[in-house]
């Protein structure tokens, strides 16, 4: 077995514990709708009941800490605060398993390839999932939000398995991307993609709980159940904002490095290449994001959507216009 | 969730706060509105939680000017032109663009006859140039420039303006701590206070209301000057790409190895001056391309036969005779005296020699022949158009691996030259180059021509190994494929057809303006969404007293102090908890309070 057969070998691996880590991560979700519903059949409105709830739970040393809050005029739906669960602890355990696999295939990959692993659609699709994945455990230990582990562990798993259509065997680079460009520019835009990929999950979350919250769904109506225990939209809309501006930056910085590696490779900085003008397509709907969200009458639902447009067009860039699109960029794609 | 989520739950709040007569009107955290305390009496302060109102029907051209203008300059708009900008260049991205693949429009025609001309009608060949594109780009950046300037100068002002009154009911925002200090007295905790706050960076201004003394203080404003210099970067990147790239110029030339070339413009087979470009600027450097290398792929099989490598190595001869050797290569272009000399494509030049009847040379030349797929089957033209009886025009086909297939016809099965071959239809007749109508070189047009030789013929095409001659039909005389490595073992033809590399040389002196307004884009951008900027302030009141004022009327220092930390951001801002926490924990430890 040579090491790019472990590579592959390791990335099929990680893949299948993502796929566990899925199931986890949806358990997990599940679990929380259940607890809402109980939550709803059995807590009374108020504080004192909550507080004696919290405090029965606490006494009698039962795993469920369980609050529920409603409150009472503006702002948010009723919430609950989920119970810590196993669930979701395998979920993330899987995932940091998966992550450890992921990047030892990627690595192999890139000794046996002697370069770095980013040189074609398949090496593209697993470094890009393996950012996806690093930069959610990443945000992680900042912030909890693991309730978004269903989606992000659900993308890489698609993306991961669509890319067995893309795999080559490795070969050398063409001329053409023998530039430490590639190292900086590819490596920069897959990080601002894994950026703006959370951004796009919170922003679609942040439209459901938006939606709920202006509905005021009792808790017992709530067709999702699970997202009495997310965050409020207004939270969600602030984080989506945070790792989506880094993606930004990171976005800004591969239009300009792709720029002064275009001037080198094909002496011209700019030429509305395809590829060059979906990235700056990409570019300036997330400008209108920024100032959406600083703008009366845009910021919420309207910047999500801009938000989630966006992702999508980064989606886009990478699936349709590398595998379809005609453009100096082609012979990178496959 | 965690506790910065408190400061963020203030937008709507300070939203009614900001007011509208300072930058685009529908902003949000404007960042130099100022608390309701300030009292300032602009007409804004009142409407600042209406924007653009309803228009009144009574405006003057100068008011009907002015709401134009306001419309055009609020943040509104310019997310609506931004979104219109990425709406606006996706076309170019379906449809080949004639500044990027001329060919694909071509091309396009052929296959849509019908559909292309409406579209070219609509200019979605060319796109970026387009009146459209054009029109909303022109108004997304006038639109930036009605922003910045007035901002700008707001900016120096709030830069040299002082930290704002401290509100009176600090309580009343949403990041407020109170401590109490029971043996520390009002000007201790006050000049602690002013020592911290210095020593972090904010400006701060000592205010005394009604006997209570307190600290405002404000640090960021390196952030505006990041989200000015942002902006005003944009406008930089765009004029420098359109005036500057008037004064420079692109050309291109095939350069067949041993061949010179002299950067003058009569040289060039191409060239594309800007605008503004004087052609006695060119440097009148001699280039020889002395040597082609290309190295192939041999040891992986799963690439055989990929290039891996394209080096040009050059000489370059200066006026004055100084003579230098050089070397492009894909990545690496040549800088030399003012241009940029790149290498685009390359491909094979097979020498040909054409003789008359009496063994008269008429024509002899390496042509570069396009190459057509990975192993570089090629095209090219051969145009002899004096010296034998008739004109005669050669279309041939080159194959550097030739490998016959069943139908009779060639292909190429290896980009190198294993077993070099030329194919040649020969027509005669009127090359029509004589009317002054200027004509590809790689193209032979056959309208006014006779085949005589090749496929749809009785004459087979005449075929050649490198050294090989044959005859031309009708006896108008004879044809060589030269061997430029005659001296080789036999059978050994790798080093017996010229390369030839196509380049791009250019002049952009823009390309130096664009790259600093890129990066100072980037700075900016950098600055101005991580930068927090905020005001904090601290409220010191003798113990006893409430925060209206009142209270008791316990003696006036040394009993102790009551102090507020209360902060406010201005714009994004998810530290600000922390860092009022931070303020008062230190500010408690410098007041001596025991910290384990
Ligand atoms: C060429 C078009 C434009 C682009 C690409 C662009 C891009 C951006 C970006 C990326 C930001 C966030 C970074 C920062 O705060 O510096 C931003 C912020 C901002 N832009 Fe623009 N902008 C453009 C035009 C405009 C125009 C026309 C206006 C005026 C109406 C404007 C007003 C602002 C304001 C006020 C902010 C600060 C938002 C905040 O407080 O978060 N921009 N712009």
């Amino acid at each position: 077995m040579d090491l790019n057969d472990f590579s592959v070998m390791a990335l099929w691996t990680a893949l299948a514990l993502y796929a566990l880590a899925f199931i986890a991560f949806t358990f997990d979700l599940a679990r929380r709708s259940t607890e809402v519903r109980e939550a709803a059949g059995a807590v009374v409105p108020s504080a004192v009941a909550r507080n004696s709830a919290a405090a029965d739970a606490g006494s009698t040393g039962g795993a469920r800490t369980l609050t529920v809050d409603r409150p009472t005029g503006t702002g948010g739906g009723a919430r609950v605060t989920a119970s810590r669960s196993p669930s979701l602890r395998v979920g993330v355990a899987l995932t940091v398993l998966g992550f450890i696999v992921h990047l030892a295939a990627d690595v192999t990959r890139g000794i046996a390839a002697g370069r770095v692993p980013w040189a074609n659609m398949y090496e593209f699709a697993m470094t890009g999932t393996l950012l996806i994945i690093g930069v959610f455990l990443l945000v992680l230990t900042r912030e909890d939000l693991r309730f978004l582990g269903t989606f992000v562990t659900g993308l890489v798993v698609v993306l991961l398995g669509l890319s067995w259509n893309f795999y080559v065997e490795i070969a050398p680079l063409p001329p053409a991307l023998q530039s430490a460009w590639l190292v900086v520019h590819v490596f920069v835009a897959s990080l601002g993609t894994a950026f703006l990929a959370l951004g796009f999950a919170l922003s679609v979350v942040q439209l459901i709980q938006a939606r709920q919250e202006r509905l005021k769904l009792e808790l017992s109506a709530l067709r999702m159940r699970f997202l009495a225990t997310l965050p409020s939209a207004d939270r969600l809309e602030n984080l989506a904002y945070r790792v989506s501006i880094i993606g930004f930056i990171f976005w800004t910085f591969t239009l300009i490095a792709g720029a002064i590696w275009a001037e080198s490779a094909w002496g011209r900085y700019w030429g509305w290449d395809t590829k060059e003008v979906w990235t700056f397509i990409i570019w300036v709907i997330y400008a209108g994001y920024i100032h959406a969200r600083a703008t009366r009458g845009w910021r919420g639902t309207r910047s999500a959507w801009l938000a989630i447009i966006g992702f999508s067009a980064v989606l886009f860039n990478f699936g349709v216009v590398n595998v379809f699109f005609k453009g100096l960029h082609a012979y990178s794609g496959l | 969730m965690t506790s910065s989520s408190d400061s963020e739950r203030e937008v709507p709040e300070r939203a009614a706060r900001s007011t509208r007569a300072r930058g685009p009107s529908d902003r949000i955290d404007d960042p130099n509105a100022r608390p309701e305390l300030d009292g300032e009496s602009t007409e804004g302060t009142a409407s600042g939680a209406r924007p653009d109102g309803p228009v009144s029907p009574k405006l003057g051209l100068a008011g009907s000017l002015r709401f134009f203008w306001r419309q055009l300059t609020s943040m509104r708009t310019a997310i609506l032109l931004l979104l219109l900008l990425a709406i606006a260049a996706i076309p170019g991205s379906l449809v080949p663009q004639r500044s990027s693949d001329p060919n694909g429009v071509t091309q396009y025609f052929v296959d849509n006859p019908d559909l292309a001309p409406v579209l070219d009608n609509l200019q979605a060949f060319d796109v970026y140039s387009s009146a459209w594109f054009s029109a909303v780009y022109i108004l997304l950046f006038v639109s930036l420039i009605g922003c910045i300037i007035p901002r700008t100068k707001h900016h120096f002002d709030a830069m040299r303006s002082r930290p704002p009154r401290t509100p009176a009911r600090l309580s009343r925002l949403a990041d407020h701590r109170e401590e109490a200090y029971p043996d520390v007295d009002v000007d201790t905790a006050i000049a602690e206070a002013r020592t911290l706050l210095k020593s972090s960076g904010y400006r701060i201004e000592e205010y005394d209301q009604r006997g209570v003394r307190s600290i405002s203080a404000e640090r960021g404003y390196l952030r505006e000057t990041g989200n000015l210099v942002f902006h005003a970067s944009l406008v930089g990147v765009l004029v420098a790409v359109g005036v500057g790239g008037g004064f420079g110029y692109s050309g291109q030339r095939v350069v067949v190895e041993g061949q010179s070339f002299v950067n003058s413009v009569i040289d060039y087979d191409t060239i594309n001056p800007g605008r503004f470009f004087d052609e006695g600027t060119l440097s009148p450097y001699a280039l020889t391309l002395d040597a082609f290398d290309v190295t192939y792929e041999t040891q992986n099989a799963d690439a055989f036969g990929q290039p891996i490598d394209f080096t040009a190595h050059l000489t370059t001869t200066t006026p004055d005779g100084t003579s230098q050797e050089q070397r492009i290569k894909v990545n690496e272009p040549l800088r030399f005296a003012g241009t940029d000399v790149f290498l685009l494509g390359n491909g094979y030049a097979p020498t040909i020699t054409v003789r008359d009847p009496e063994g008269t040379v008429v024509f002899t030349d390496s042509i570069p022949f396009l190459p057509q797929d990975a192993n570089l089957t090629s095209v090219g033209v051969v145009k002899v158009p004096d010296g034998l009886a008739e004109q005669v025009g050669l279309l041939g086909f080159f194959y550097p691996t030739a490998q016959p297939l069943e139908d009779g016809a060639f292909t190429s099965t290896y980009p190198d030259l294993v077993l070099p071959m030329l194919s040649l239809n020969v027509f005669t007749g009127d090359l029509g180059i004589d009317g002054g109508v200027p004509r590809s070189v790689y193209t032979l047009n056959t309208d006014d021509m006779t085949q005589i030789a090749g496929r749809g013929t009785d004459v087979d095409a005449i075929q050649l190994l490198p050294g090989q001659s044959a005859e031309l039909p009708n006896g108008l005389g004879s044809i060589e494929f030269g061997n430029a490595d005659p001296e080789a073992a036999a059978g050994d033809f790798s080093n017996s057809v010229p390369r030839f590399a196509s380049l791009d040389i250019h002049s952009d002196p823009s390309q130096f303006w664009v790259l600093l307004f890129a990066v100072l884009v980037t700075l900016g951008l950098l600055t101005s969404l991580f930068v927090p900027r905020r005001r904090v302030w601290v409220a010191v009141r003798p113990l006893g007293e409430t925060d209206d004022g009142g209270g008791s009327d316990g003696d006036e220092y040394g009993g102790g102090v009551r102090v507020e930390y209360a902060g406010l951001a201005r714009g994004e801002d998810p530290g600000l908890a922390e860092a009022v926490a931070s303020l008062a924990y230190r500010h408690g430890t410098a007041l001596g309070v025991e910290r384990l």
